[in-house]
């Protein structure tokens, strides 16, 4: 075994861990994203890699309740299945209010702002009610934890559009969740910023390297579940990307199983089409994301 | 299953304006690299706005770029050839975006310098090639770009090579590729250009898959850092996991290893893995976790290493190559924070030898701090001892980067251990004990009068748990009649000026405040006691220093992880408060500090 050589998964893989486990050393609150699509559901595989079967830390699903039905079985599975600390918050009173976009209230990116970003915002800083899941009774009950999270961890891979290329592994907020675009933190020889002045919060973007096709592969060589919305239910259709019903489309595509869907980002249609091309709010904020993300989007 | 294919960083950097965008946009738009439709997108919207079209705005993705025209931040894109896929880093070239160019090529195997061959070679054609070498990048090819503006001309391309190679040489670097090239037309970018016919070498693409990837270090010494270890008690889990990434060499089971700075030892038990069982190897690249044979006392940021090879340096000294990013100058005795590895350190310059400027290549002499995009040679302190390598025998146990105020501030190379006797602190006390006007009363009459000698009583133990021991003991020596008092006060209540939030600062700063205030309150006859949480060896000696000439007695609570009788008394987590404090009162009056034959 002497010259075992890592491949390019391997070294994705290390350097995600790396990142994950600093993460966990420097941050007291420290809370994962998991939007259970399948970059945050590699992300919490790397996790229980990098500590060695435990997530250590909440993990946080904001649900805008226009999630495809099928995520929220799924999330609830997985964090029975292995033990997680599961968290979700809510934009309740827009919900209630009918104030959003499927409702006819408001356009689709304001929509996000307010299922989306401010949920996320509020329910980050514990100013919003966070439900937790009681794992005896199978049951969301209040979190009587408000703290504030100092540290988010965050799925967004570089590939995925402009804005996110330049992301650092970590990533300063100040107090109203503003990222400085043009004045970001230097990271060299795997020394990130991990000290943070008060009042501010730290993103941390263990995916940072991965494309697409490197989450597929991962996701097939580690045989890590995915939810079945990714495969062809017999209809010649599947989501290659994840989010609420009213705004996301599936793209015409027969590929049943991990592999298959690899094989068609390597080499098939998929190869040169954007992921997002799916996802009808990008073209709206015309086609940067960038305003979303400023303000908090993830 | 298809071999996955390999992958390389490479940075593209250079002064402003020489054509990296460009260059990028061409090898994008050229090697197929582009989604459907990009290209046809852009030229769009340029006939829209009446612009001509140009290959840099292929990258232009956010808004703030587009409007100021220049490349703010790193951006990572994609391509292919046939031997590998490429993440292209674009840095930008600006001076004042120097660390977004520094993490850029921090973050990558190769890199391409891209000079105007219209204007010749610049201030940041100079500082970046130089950056690439302080950075570690061995594969770099310098791009002659814009030929197209000098009508190809070959002499032009010739002596820019030759100024440059001078450079090189004088920075002690390897000469390396030289490619004419005009991104804008695509000359020598995917191919060879028919309209250089006089160079023969290789274009762009070539010259990239002819670069190689660094060999992993797994025939080196082994170099593991310890960065967390972790106990998660969840569901009956039992181990003890030493958690970290293997910088170099191999280790296996069995393997017997020391840990430094603290020259523990011990035997890997399991190499641990998830979801698959052990492993029983792990090698350089690896983010792993072992179990040892045997329980011992060691903390985040030691280096582990296999006890029978060469292992690294264990200094507080060292010289060093630094740059700096900082918007505060670098300036002598000013506590900073050093990240070496996985150890976090609180660090001081001592010595500033020289300052280079990497444009002129002149060295300046005498120069009392260290600016902003300044690169210098210098001499740091580490308030402890800490493990390291020199550059040149493994580099990434000897690189290191400074914060100040939060911020990665400077960046840095060892060059090799110092060995010296005087410290900042030795200077301070000795300033400090000269100017001290002294008190009439001698230690030695207070000592009669108050019937004791003056100590400090350092009790230490897991978080909190000295407190009820510490108020047993000041009420039990009161009852006593002694003169006492229980330091109660968080310090950063009382240190002004020093306020941060930094947990490895923080603590210097409680230190040295109490090693201060301890000096002050013993020197005037009282037994001074205080709590501390896990303090370590380093942290002792400091406040042992700063009390001197007065006594330090060292209590400890719990496992006593202490060598050489640091600790002078060991109580188990269960003590009770008052046989706690009685047990410390009778260690006091047997080590004749509260012998009332003493005041005969």
């Amino acid at each position: 075994m002497k010259n075992k050589t890592l491949s390019k998964l391997d070294d994705l893989e290390a350097q995600s861990v790396y990142i994950l486990r600093e993460a966990y050393r420097e941050f007291k609150s420290l809370a994962m994203l998991w939007s259970i699509g399948k970059d945050s559901t590699v992300l919490l595989w790397l996790a229980r890699k990098a500590f060695l079967g435990h997530v250590p830390f909440p993990l946080v699903h904001i649900d805008t309740s226009y999630k495809i039905p099928e995520m929220i079985t799924y999330r609830d599975q997985l964090a029975r299945e292995w033990n997680l600390n599961m968290i979700y918050g809510q934009n309740t009173e827009a919900i209630k209010a009918k104030h959003t976009f499927p409702e006819g209230a408001i356009d689709r990116l304001s929509c996000c702002k307010l299922l989306k970003t401010e949920a996320l915002r509020h329910t980050l800083a514990g100013d919003w009610p966070r439900y937790r899941l009681n794992h005896q009774t199978s049951q969301y009950e209040l979190d009587t934890n408000k703290e504030p999270y100092t540290g988010v961890i965050v799925g967004v891979r570089a590939d995925e559009e402009g804005s996110r290329s330049k992301e650092r592994y970590f990533s300063p907020r100040d107090r109203n969740n503003d990222w400085d675009v043009g004045d970001q933190p230097p990271e060299l020889w795997n020394q990130f910023k991990t000290d943070f002045a008060p009042g501010t919060h730290l993103r941390i973007h263990p995916l940072l390297d991965w494309t697409e096709l490197n989450i597929w592969e991962y996701i097939e060589r580690e045989n890590i579940p995915i939810t079945s919305l990714y495969f062809d239910q017999g209809n010649g259709k599947r989501y290659r990307s994840l989010g609420c019903y009213p705004c996301t489309f599936p793209v015409e595509s027969t590929a049943r199983t991990v592999h298959e869907i690899v094989e068609e980002l390597r080499t098939g249609k998929f190869a040169n089409i954007a992921e997002r091309a799916g996802r009808a709010q990008d073209k709206d904020d015309g086609g940067g994301l960038e305003t979303l993300r400023r303000d908090g989007y993830m | 299953m298809i071999v996955q294919r390999e992958q390389m960083n490479v940075v593209i950097v250079g002064h402003v304006d020489h054509g990296k965008s460009t260059l990028i946009g061409r090898l994008l738009a050229d090697t197929n690299s582009l989604p459907q439709g990009k290209l046809e997108a852009v030229r769009k919207k340029c006939e829209h706005t009446s612009r001509p079209f140009e290959y840099a705005f292929l990258l232009d993705a956010l808004k703030d770029e587009q409007t100021q025209g220049i490349t703010i931040d790193t951006a990572r894109s994609f391509f292919k050839s046939q031997k590998r896929d490429y993440i292209i880093i674009d840095a930008p070239g600006h001076i004042e975006f120097l660390k977004n160019m520094v993490t850029g090529a921090a973050r990558a195997q190769a890199a391409l310098l891209v000079i105007d061959a219209h204007e010749g070679i610049q201030e940041n054609s100079k500082r970046h090639g130089y950056m690439m070498s302080f950075l570690g990048i061995k594969n770099i090819t310098i791009c002659v770009n814009k030929m197209d503006l000098v009508e190809y001309d070959q002499s032009i391309f010739e002596d820019i090579q030759r100024q440059y190679e001078e450079f090189l040489l004088e920075i002690n670097l390897k000469s390396t590729h030289f490619i004419p090239i005009s991104a804008r037309h695509g000359e020598n970018i995917t191919t060879l250009s028919r309209r250089i016919p006089w160079y023969k070498g290789d274009c762009v693409l070539e010259a990239l898959d002819n670069f190689n990837k660094d060999a992993p270090s797994h025939e080196r010494e082994l170099r593991f850092p310890v960065q967390d270890i972790y106990k998660f008690t969840a569901f009956g889990d039992e181990r003890r996991i030493i958690a970290g990434r293997v910088e170099s060499g191999t280790v296996q089971a069995g393997d017997e290893v020391v840990f430094l700075p603290s020259q523990k030892t011990s035997r890997i038990k399991t190499i641990e893995h998830f979801p698959q069982p052990c492993h029983s190897e792990a090698v350089a690249g690896e983010s792993s976790g072992f179990t040892l044979e045997t329980q011992i006392y060691i903390r985040p940021g030691e280096i582990m290493c296999r006890a029978k090879e060469k292992l690294p340096h264990v200094a507080t000294h060292f010289k060093a190559n630094v740059f700096w990013m900082g918007k505060q100058p670098l300036v002598k005795r000013k506590n900073y924070k050093l990240k070496i590895a996985t150890q976090q350190v609180p660090v001081m310059l001592t010595d500033i030898i020289h300052v280079l400027d990497a444009c002129e290549l002149s060295s300046i002499q005498n120069k009392g701090q260290v600016d902003r995009h300044d690169v210098a040679e210098c001499i740091f302190e580490t308030l402890k001892s800490i493990a390291f390598d020199d550059i040149h025998f493994i580099a990434q146990t000897a690189r290191f980067v400074i914060v100040d105020n939060y911020e990665i501030a400077g960046g840095g190379i060892i060059l090799a251990p110092v060995y010296v006797q005087d410290s900042v602190l030795g200077q301070h006390i000795e300033e400090r004990e000269f100017k001290w006007e002294r008190s009439g009363i001698t230690p030695d009459k207070r000592a009669m009068k108050y019937q004791h000698k003056s100590v400090l009583v350092i009790i230490d133990g897991p978080l909190s748990t000295g407190r009820p021991i510490a108020k047993a003991l000041e009420e039990t020596l009161f009852k006593l009649g002694k003169f006492t008092y229980l330091l109660g006060v968080p310090s950063h209540l009382l240190a002004s000026g020093a306020t941060t939030n930094d947990r490895v600062l923080n603590r210097v700063y409680h230190l040295q405040q109490l090693g201060e205030l301890a000096r002050v309150l013993t020197d005037a006859g009282l037994i001074l006691i205080t709590t501390i949480a896990d303090i370590d060896k380093d942290e002792l000696n400091m406040l042992r220093s700063l009390n001197r000439p007065s006594k330090t007695v060292v209590v400890r609570i719990g496992f006593n992880h202490f060598e050489h009788n640091d600790a002078h008394l060991i109580l188990s987590e269960e003590e009770g408060a008052h046989s706690g404090a009685d047990k410390i009162v009778n260690f006091l009056i047997k080590s004749l500090l509260l012998d009332p034959e003493y005041s005969i």
